[in-house]
């Protein structure tokens, strides 16, 4: 049992935070997340780091997961696909995105988006585009130094223009 | 154009010359489309095979495409004018064993070609003598424009252009050049470049792309990657660093023959010389063999009275379908090999 947040004494102090002032006293605090939190005092990285690699799309989806994965155009199933190693319609890309970007990164050495031509059709989305693709690989740069503020905002620019 | 008119074209891609032809005998640049809308082929069915085949068999005879284009109905072709086709690496082995509708567009000079229903709707080629994948690029980006304007593709604005094979997916581009690397194979030096080539994530092959093996002394190299790297940083890589270096390789260990072993050179290049100018019967893999030494002979001034492009005839026309499609009919393993003789000496002038 956790003793209670010095902050708001109901909730169970999870964070523990030391700090050692300039006489070299030390000086203990006990507070709950949400109180943490809003004292600015916990630092996000953990969380920031979860969101950005479920952003970037690099995490492996379990087994048990991806077994039952099927595609609503084409009903190929994923276990299917990876019987015969080819897909059943565009679609399953979406359709199957979880199970087969890990698949996609490792044949093309980590990358998991396009670079280069689009189709001429595309148009005016050609520019953004680009900008988007480079931005994704700075945001995966940033994520793998750990700059997360830097990560953030590009998370957060790439957002804005995916909405527009 | 039938099967006949295309055997009575060498293929300008065969012809001499061209950038580093003494090595590179080849540069080619493929890109993998699919038609927005259809499944991919594993999942069509009989008709939607049919109408894709049709529809894009429309689009590319359309005069506004491209006029000197030929589309040959691969399903309706005899075994020996598939053959042909594969043997002029026109088309896939694995275009001519697929059922269905299928088919394949090829250009007057035989250097650009669109294949239909093969294991992406499209698959389109441009192929070169010698090294020349910028031209290339040029030529295939324009192309698939061309193509575009007719038929829309399977974008992805993540994955970039939908492939059956995810392997293919993003840019669908495969670069490769066929080298002839006779002296590296004599000083046993290949090894080690085609592990270094591994390596760089590059697929090495044999004579006949994917599934054959790299065995004799031609080998083609390409990408594998197609996926986070722009067409033209890839064909850059090929042109700027691996091509130079294999070549440079090959250079090397050619001088080091020179220098070091040029008697036991020579006797192989004219032993090989000997043999095509002289046998009476042959077998395709062995003609292979000495052609090559013979190419390698032109090539550092050994043999002088050989004009390449005889060479480059002889690679085509003494394989199976064509010997057979001269004959005008089907031939038996023996006296395939009579023939190939006899073609062989009229050829180097020694009938």
């Amino acid at each position: 049992m956790h003793p209670a947040c010095q902050h708001c004494h109901e909730q169970p102090a999870t964070v523990h935070l030391t700090n050692i002032l300039d006489g070299g006293e030390k000086r203990e605090r006990h507070l709950c997340e949400a109180c943490a939190e809003k004292e600015g005092v916990l630092p996000k990285p953990v969380n920031v780091m979860a969101e950005l690699s479920a952003f970037v799309q690099t995490g492996k989806a379990p087994a048990q997961q991806v077994a039952g994965l099927t595609c609503p155009q084409c009903k190929l199933t994923f276990v299917e696909f990876r019987n015969k190693g080819v897909l059943g319609c565009p679609a399953d890309y979406d359709a199957f995105a979880k199970a087969l970007t890990p698949l996609i990164e490792r044949a093309h050495q980590g990358a998991s988006h396009h670079v280069g031509k689009t189709p001429r059709r595309l148009g005016v989305a050609r520019s953004a585009d680009g900008d988007l693709i480079r931005l994704r690989r700075e945001l995966t740069r940033a994520v793998d130094d750990e700059r997360f503020e830097d990560a953030a905002q590009i998370r957060d620019t790439i957002r804005s223009l995916e909405a527009s | 154009m039938t099967i006949n008119k295309i055997m009575d074209k060498p293929g300008c891609w065969l012809g001499d010359g061209g950038p580093l032809s003494d090595i590179v005998i080849s540069s080619r640049i493929r890109l993998a489309r699919n038609v927005a809308g259809y499944p991919f082929l594993s999942r069509a069915t009989h008709a939607q095979r049919r109408d894709l085949a049709a529809f894009l068999r429309e689009r590319l005879e359309s005069s506004s495409f491209r006029p000197d284009f030929t589309y040959i109905d691969v399903d309706q072709l005899d075994e020996l004018g598939c053959q042909v086709l594969v043997e002029r690496h026109l088309v896939s082995r694995q275009l001519v064993e697929a059922k269905g509708a299928r088919g394949v567009s090829v250009s007057e000079s035989q250097n650009t070609v669109v294949m239909v229903n093969e294991e992406d709707h499209l698959r389109m080629h441009v192929v070169r003598a010698g090294m020349q994948l910028d031209e290339i690029w040029a030529a295939i980006d324009k192309l698939d424009d061309s193509i575009e304007t007719e038929v829309d593709y399977a974008f992805h604005p993540r994955y970039g252009y939908l492939t059956a094979c995810p392997t293919n997916v993003g840019t669908g581009i495969r670069v490769s050049v066929m080298l002839h690397l006779p002296a590296l194979k004599l000083t046993g030096e290949i090894e080690r470049v085609l592990r270094a080539a591994k390596d760089m994530n590059l697929a090495v092959r044999g004579l006949f792309g994917e599934g054959t093996e790299a065995t004799g002394d031609f080998f083609q190299v390409s990408n594998q990657v197609t996926l986070g790297r722009a067409e033209k940083e890839i064909v850059s890589e090929f042109r700027s660093t691996i091509v130079p270096r294999i070549v440079e390789y090959e250079r090397m260990a050619r001088q080091a023959l020179l220098d070091e072993k040029s008697r036991a050179l020579d006797d192989r290049i004219f032993r090989s010389y000997g043999t095509l100018r002289h046998a009476r019967t042959i077998s395709s893999e062995e003609t292979l063999l000495h052609l090559s030494h013979i190419r390698l002979g032109v090539h550092i001034g050994r043999i002088k009275d050989v004009p390449v492009k005889v060479l480059n005839e002889l690679f085509l026309e003494t394989q199976p379908a064509h010997l057979q499609k001269a004959h005008g009919g089907k031939l038996t393993g023996e006296q395939r090999s009579a023939a190939r003789a006899d073609l062989i000496r009229r050829k180097l002038g020694c009938a």
